[in-house]
């Protein structure tokens, strides 16, 4: 199928884009990018006028809970998600049942992703079997099956020698390792930030310092070995902080923030609201702060989701009892675009955020509008207001804080290989 | 007289400084019923109250049981060790087949922090909170509030220490929250593995390095029970260290004013928190907070219920 794209605001950092422009699809790649493109008779047409054309928006974090889980979500439903919330592409995590840490799940979940799903699909693999932090998994055979990084998200590697192996492993084989950096047993049984909030609702608390020296472990590891790493949902100053200045010494050191952490504080868990517990957890407003600023100097390299669905028996349930995690890719970005507003970010940094640095991190060769690259294009109307509403969200699940609440700004088109899989 | 608008009771933080002075003076009206003969009046009768524990309790459960007998309510008793929770169901569907039942009020203790909200969400009964985690326990705040009240014949200007394991505690909190809205100052002490952060912005609220400074002629000296349940093995080194910084003794209640109020919410170790001497002494109120309990529960059952006299 092929495709114009009329009149948009072309936006692609890849190019030093900003113009209003065409693009015209042709087989599945870009054909051209320029002004008065015409197409063929025939070919479908879109006006993105008022609109923002840029590379296809990329999510680097997401849970599809396929194979295994799929009463929470599964690849087709995840991927509709994604494409209703303006993503093309998405890496998912391996805390499947059974987990990412051999080829044949991995090749279940490429291959399902091509023939029913809705966007790309990149598989994490798990750094040790079973995600059970004891022995490094077969990362080789993971990388070769498709898999575009390792990680044991949720379950951080609490052992640092065999984080510290992995990591030089994985840089042999030229796989990133992602960290889920939290030191467990400061999180202990914690439900929520620690601070005045937990204090006053009666929560046990997750320190924030328990992420800030899981990074600050991770960036000593990566200094020592000289090998990268990507530090998972950063929720703290700390760990900013921390990030900041190991990239100031020159340590290869990537990160990404999730839209809840630039939009919440953990005053949204006040009357035991399980839709804002996630892990790590809402923090206080000088690390809203601090995240923001991150992201606008360049500390934070990427916004990720962590889409996490889970079943509404698993959220409406006493505090505790829930299942951390927030879904996400219907709501990253209007609340993303919400940082261009505020002046945190100019739009092209956005697009950075949101899909050229994502690519470049793991390797994806996507995020580019140039002539002859896979055509992978979100079309965003930054005006159109509208409603987050349970039954109308894509995903199975609908644990979302944003239920009812009105946002701003939407994908109205989304082109996946040069297919149209989206229209608002 | 003021009227009680609330359908649960669940925390003192919900309730307004007029709330709390009318339950506490309609506690003091239902205490004339304890001390008949015939303790008993049918202000509610047929009403049914469900008292849901699912954490160990002996007096509090107990003193909610009797305070509905005593005003005629039919009274049921549940425990998880022999109730469905053990083989798996929810609190949700414990409580909606509880409701189906119809009863009037659910008193429930949970280890679970804000779980009564939940469950008040979620049903159309009354739900008073025995006990959530370490949120609020509001029956013993009152009690205190009340046992204060019989010394000192008011709630306000006084200086309250309170000792112990503070972030653990629900019934430092109700405290806190109840003595903050009567106008009253809490002064609180124990180890900083013990004390959560930002307490002192949960109202007038000072935190104090040494017990001693918290003890300075303070009119009510509050115990909290060591909760070894709770603080896991790593908030400090053993009771007997514990003992020696923070426990109450003869020596250190002359810091106090004379004659100050010495109160526990049980159950107490004895030689821990307090000596025995402190316990049994002339200023132990231990064993009134006891006894108006039954009271301050009586009239949070009348109020939930509306408040109607029949």
């Amino acid at each position: 199928m092929d495709l114009l794209i009329k009149n948009g605001r072309v936006i692609d950092p890849s190019q030093k884009l900003d113009d209003t422009l065409d693009v015209l699809v042709e087989n599945g790649l870009i054909k051209a990018v320029g002004k008065g493109l015409s197409a063929p008779a025939g070919v479908e047409t879109i006006d993105a006028a008022g609109s923002y054309v840029v590379p296809g928006l990329i999510d680097m974090h997401v849970h599809l809970r396929d194979p295994g889980l799929e009463y929470k979500e599964d690849i087709i439903s995840g991927t509709k998600a994604a494409v209703a919330g303006g993503f093309t592409s998405v890496c998912c995590m391996p805390n499947t049942k059974p987990v990412i840490d051999n080829k044949t799940v991995a090749s279940y979940i490429i291959n399902k992703a091509k023939s029913e799903g809705f966007c790309n699909v990149f598989p994490v693999g798990s750094i040790t079997y079973g995600l059970s932090g004891d022995h490094m998994a077969e990362m080789g055979e993971l990388k070769e099956s498709g898999c575009v990084a390792v990680s044991d998200d949720g379950k951080p590697v609490g052992n640092s020698e065999l984080m510290m192996r992995s990591m030089q492993y994985a840089a042999g084989i030229g796989i990133m390792v992602i960290s889920h950096a939290e030191e467990l047993e400061l999180v202990g049984e914690g439900a929520m930030n620690e601070g005045f909030t937990s204090t006053e609702l009666g929560l046990k608390g997750i320190p924030c310092v328990a992420e800030d020296i899981a990074t600050a472990r991770e960036t000593m590891l990566a200094e020592y070995t000289g090998t990268p790493i990507h530090i998972a949902h950063v929720s703290t100053k700390g760990a900013v902080r921390i990030i900041r200045e190991a990239k100031a010494r020159g340590v290869k050191v990537t990160c990404e923030t999730a839209p809840h952490y630039f939009t919440l504080t953990d005053a949204a868990v006040r009357g035991y609201n399980t839709n804002a517990k996630m892990n790590p957890p809402l923090r206080e407003s000088a690390d809203v702060s601090a995240i923001k600023e991150g992201l606008r100097d360049g500390t934070i390299d990427a916004i990720a989701t962590d889409h996490a669905p889970h079943h509404q028996d698993e959220k409406d349930v006493e505090f505790t009892a829930a299942m951390n995690g927030i879904i996400g890719l219907e709501t990253s970005l209007p609340l993303s675009l919400g940082l261009v507003d505020e002046g945190v970010l100019t739009l092209n940094q956005l697009i950075e955020k949101m899909s050229c640095n994502p690519s470049n991190i793991l390797g994806l060769n996507r995020a580019t509008l140039a002539a002859g690259s896979v055509a992978d294009i979100t079309v965003i109307d930054p005006k159109i207001e509208w409603v987050v509403e349970a039954d109308k969200l894509a995903s199975k699940s609908k644990n979302s804080p944003w239920l009812g609440q009105k946002v701003k700004g939407a994908a109205v088109a989304t082109v996946v290989g040069g297919k149209l899989m989206y229209k608002r | 007289m003021a009227e009680f608008k609330h359908k649960h009771i669940i925390a003192l933080r919900d309730l307004t400084k007029d709330d709390i002075e009318l339950l506490i003076s309609t506690a003091e009206n239902m205490r004339d019923i304890n001390c008949r003969d015939i303790k008993k009046v049918p202000t509610l009768r047929g009403k049914t109250i469900i008292n849901l524990f699912y954490e160990a309790s002996t007096r509090t459960r107990t003193s909610f049981e009797i305070a509905g007998k005593r005003l005629s309510a039919d009274t049921v008793n549940i425990a998880p060790s022999n109730s469905s929770a053990t083989k798996g169901e929810t609190l949700a569907d414990t409580a909606l087949n509880l409701l189906a039942m119809k009863p009037d009020i659910i008193v429930m203790r949970h280890a679970v922090s804000g779980s009564h909200y939940f469950l008040a969400n979620k049903l159309n009964c009354s739900i008073i909170n025995a006990g959530d985690g370490a949120h609020e326990h509001p029956s013993q705040g009152l009690l205190d509030l009340l046992t204060m009240k019989d010394r000192y014949g008011r709630l306000d200007g006084l200086k309250v220490a309170i000792v112990g394991d503070i972030t653990h505690s629900r019934v430092a909190r109700s405290n806190i929250q109840g003595l903050t809205k009567l106008g009253s100052s809490v002064y609180l002490a124990g180890p900083p593995t013990m004390v959560p952060p930002g307490v002192e912005k949960l109202g007038d609220v000072t935190v104090c390095a040494t017990m001693n400074e918290a003890l300075q002629d303070a009119d009510v000296v509050m115990m909290l029970r060591i909760q070894q349940e709770r603080q896991g093995k790593t908030l400090m080194p053993n009771a007997r260290e514990y003992s020696r910084y923070f426990g109450l003794n003869p020596t250190n209640i002359k810091l106090a004013k004379p004659n100050a109020m010495i109160m526990h919410p049980g159950p107490i170790n004895r030689g821990v928190e307090m000596s025995s001497s402190m316990v049994d002494g002339d200023q132990s109120w231990v064993l009134k907070q006891v006894e108006n309990g039954v009271a301050v529960r009586m009239a949070m059952l009348y109020h939930v219920c509306g408040g109607e006299l029949e």
